[in-house]
């Protein structure tokens, strides 16, 4: 199995890469934070990207999608990464599609993988009830009616979840003590009375709100699987969500490192360039390496995903990726900021836009010392 | 695809007709087979897994028929790797001739030199040493000055080389000598083979800190070398010496993963099941600062094991190891200096024993010995090949492309 990207997937890198330099590049972000957007992204960028087909990448040709895999979704994901622009891509393609693939019924399917592919659609996933990622302890509950479940609940850091058509809401429909653990997965259109949405305005800009669920009665077929048996699939999704998240940091984390060479050879102070001193040669070069670490998990990653049911070791390998990068990009956006100087600490400078969407992406989907633990757990100690 | 099939399933039934069980089994440092004219074999399976595979050209799967190699291609010598992986079954050889030297005359020797020399590297036959470093010429290799003077058909060497790993037990040297004075330093330099029972070399062990003496001063007391002996064009040595410590680098980056080799059986190898079975835990080691720790390094174990995979199949596609192998050699260095220091976390004091005075080592078992003595080892891994400081500039400029501060310094003195 070639951990070296091939011919396709280059081609598809960079035609992503042309289309972020061009038209979703950090500047969009900063117009979007600026004009305090009621959106929080732009429609039409994402229009666009919806048009070269990234929207329906890993979703199956039989859904209105193009199959092009999860190493293609990461593709994209890494250089949406490097321009930083909000886009649906994590709600709504990586997490809110995975999830109904693996869970949902033929007609959740039929009704709503090609909208998501025809960019029609917003979904968001409502998963955390704390500051921390922590998938194991749900409260929100789903109470079984005559003619369907009723939803009471808080959930937190939802993203996209004011511009959000649906929601994939995590419940608890019975007792942990019971039979199997008790987590069933509903999908609910966002208009349902009861459901009430409080804009978070994050210091990454990105959209992500609190959602209140208050006696949100659903009908039984937004039920995704069977009740109380969404543990598994929750897991895969989630696994799945890691390991694209990881992707999109890999392409921060490398555009932030080029920036930072660029800077080396360019400044001058004693009368030479910068990057001459060793001092910072050489943490230049151990970023470098530690990078060339984070591409290789990435990549094994996202092709071990490709293999559908011969994947191996997808627990691990996305719980390796989700702490690695977490720590690489705290590294390197870090030094970003240090190299850079006093240029590095100010506004009007692209690079403190990075900082900031590391330190969001590293809590996302579990921090590095919640992979570390998850992933000394799997390895059996 | 279908003959690599049909080589994978004839592989396999080769292995498992010829390997021997107890070449199966991790490896203990002292059942290393390093070969040459006084090989030990300790146990004697060794010298039976080491012949046929020596017959087959399998010490060197990838080096041409022609000179005894396996004559495999690239993917056929993967599945090789992969089959002797999936049994367990140790390298047959170890050797400097089959992970610095060969490849190097492969790539620059003459067809004569590489008849003479190949073949005995590829069946054990003759044990090389690499005379690189002298007691003024350390991360400044270029700066050496062993001379070896033109006297009719041979050259006359004098100098002294130090660190020179294995000299005591090395058949025949790879030496860098200078053959011009006047040349800025780089160009007078020539890379010269010969015996080292030649009249006039002499070798004396350093002990190091733990307790062995893998490496020696060597000197050189007008030792005549015929002049044929020099690879590659004559003052154009420090081209070969920077490949030939591409091949080093990538060689000693290899510490960094966690099999082949580096499966010894020791307390190292299971970080997490050495620290539970010191504690008494089960299910789940107790300490979660320890716990945290091993987690951390089996990650970048994990992925430095994937990146040297990835960098293998890169260079496939260019040729021969690159600039990352100086990446690769830093980040498996420092993983194989993490290994053992967490091992003697692991392990507490158990590790840190020197010898045993007891019969049944009931003070001290001899894996916890090991460690001991490992762990002093691996603070050389940084230091051997290039510093880890010399990796990182060469990084720097290699591969960043910043500006070199060391050639900047060098113009000055000038």
């Amino acid at each position: 199995m070639s951990l070296v990207l091939n011919e396709d997937q280059l081609m598809l890198q960079e035609s992503a890469r042309d289309f972020c330099r061009e038209k979703a590049t950090v500047a969009v972000l900063r117009k979007l934070r600026d004009e305090k957007d009621p959106r929080g992204f732009s429609d039409e960028l994402w229009q666009a990207m919806v048009g070269l087909g990234w929207a329906g990448m890993a979703i199956p040709e039989a859904y209105g999608g193009f199959e092009f895999g999860y190493s293609g979704l990461g593709i994209v994901l890494e250089e949406t990464g490097r321009t930083l622009v909000p886009t649906p891509l994590v709600s709504t393609v990586l997490l809110g599609a995975t999830a109904i693939n693996l869970a949902g019924s033929e007609e959740q399917k039929s009704e709503l993988l090609p909208k998501v592919a025809a960019g029609e659609t917003v979904i968001a996933f409502a998963l955390e009830e704390g500051a921390l990622h922590n998938p194991s302890n749900i409260a929100l509950g789903a109470e079984k009616t005559a003619d369907g479940y009723t939803l009471n609940g808080d959930k937190v850091f939802v993203l996209d979840a004011h511009v959000a058509d649906y929601f994939i809401v995590v419940a608890r429909s019975s007792d942990p003590a019971d039979s199997n653990d008790g987590i069933s997965l509903f999908v609910v259109d966002a208009a349902t009375p009861g459901i009430s949405v409080q804009r978070l305005n994050m210091v990454d800009n990105r959209n992500a709100g609190n959602v209140r669920f208050d006696n949100v009665k659903v009908p039984a077929d937004a039920l995704m699987g069977a009740e109380g048996q969404g543990r598994a699939a929750l897991e895969r999704t989630l696994d799945i969500g890691r390991i694209g998240l990881a992707a999109e940091m890999l392409g921060g984390v490398q555009e932030v490192f080029e920036r930072i060479v660029d800077y080396l050879q360019q400044r001058t102070q004693f009368g030479v360039q910068i990057g001459a001193f060793q001092a910072l040669q050489h943490r230049a070069a151990i970023m470098y390496s530690e990078i060339e670490l984070c591409r290789s998990l990435v990549r094994k990653a996202l092709l071990e995903l490709d293999r559908g049911d011969d994947a191996e070791d997808i627990p691990a390998l996305a719980s390796m990726c989700k702490a690695k990068l977490s720590e690489v990009y705290e590294l390197v956006s870090n030094e970003g900021i240090q190299m850079h100087g006093g240029i590095g600490m100010t506004d009007e400078f692209d690079i403190g836009f990075f900082i900031k969407r590391a330190r969001v992406a590293q809590q996302t989907l579990g921090d590095a010392s919640y992979h570390r633990d998850r992933y000394a757990s799997l390895r059996g100690f | 695809m279908q003959d690599l099939e049909s080589f994978r399933a004839e592989t396999r039934a080769w292995l498992e007709e010829n390997c021997p069980a107890s070449m199966r089994t991790p490896m203990p440092e002292d059942e290393v087979v390093w070969g040459g004219r006084n090989a030990e074999f300790k146990n004697p399976d060794s010298k039976v897994w080491l012949d046929r595979m020596a017959d087959k050209g399998w010490t060197t799967p990838t080096w041409p028929a022609e000179y005894g190699g396996g004559g495999l291609s690239k993917a056929e010598s993967m599945v090789l790797a992969e089959e002797m992986q999936r049994i367990k079954a140790r390298p047959p050889l170890v050797s400097f001739g089959i992970s610095m030297l060969g490849p190097v005359l492969l790539e620059m020797a003459t067809h004569e030199q590489k008849l003479e020399h190949i073949p005995k590297i590829v069946r054990g036959e003759i044990r090389w040493c690499q005379g690189y470093s002298e007691p003024g010429a350390g991360s400044d290799l270029a700066g050496l000055g062993t001379k070896a003077i033109l006297d009719g058909d041979e050259y006359v060497i004098n100098g002294s080389k130090i660190w020179t790993s294995y000299a005591d037990k090395a058949d025949w040297i790879f030496c860098l000598v200078r053959t011009d004075f006047e040349a800025p330093k780089h160009s007078g330099i020539s890379f010269i083979l010969f015996d080292m029972a030649s009249p006039g070399v002499t070798t004396k062990p350093i002990k190091l800190i733990s307790g062995n003496s893998v490496f020696c001063e060597t000197f050189f007391d007008n030792v005549r070398v015929p002049a044929g002996n020099v690879v590659g064009r004559l003052n154009d040595g420090w081209t070969i010496a920077k490949r030939l410590l591409q091949h080093e680098r990538t060689m000693i980056s290899g510490f960094g993963l966690s099999s082949g080799r580096n499966n010894r059986g020791g307390l190292a190898d299971s970080l997490a099941q050495t620290a539970m079975s010191y504690r008494g835990d089960t299910g789940k080691l107790s300490d979660p600062a320890l716990r945290d720790q091993i987690a951390q390094f089996m990650i970048d174990s994990e992925a430095f094991s994937l990146t040297s995979q990835r960098s293998a199949q890169e260079a496939k596609q260019s040729k021969g190891p690159n600039a990352t192998s100086s990446m690769l050699k830093n980040y498996g260095c420092e993983l194989n200096k993490r290994r053992y220091e967490l091992a003697l976390k692991a392990a507490g004091t158990q590790a840190l024993g020197w010898e045993s005075l007891t019969e049944d080592g009931s003070d001290f078992s001899a894996r916890e010995l090991d460690t001991t003595r490992q762990w002093l080892r691996s603070k050389g891994n940084s230091i051997e090949g290039g510093t880890y400081e010399v990796q990182l500039n060469v990084i720097a400029k290699r591969v960043l492309g910043l500006p070199d501060m060391t050639s900047m310094v060098a113009s000055n003195k000038k």
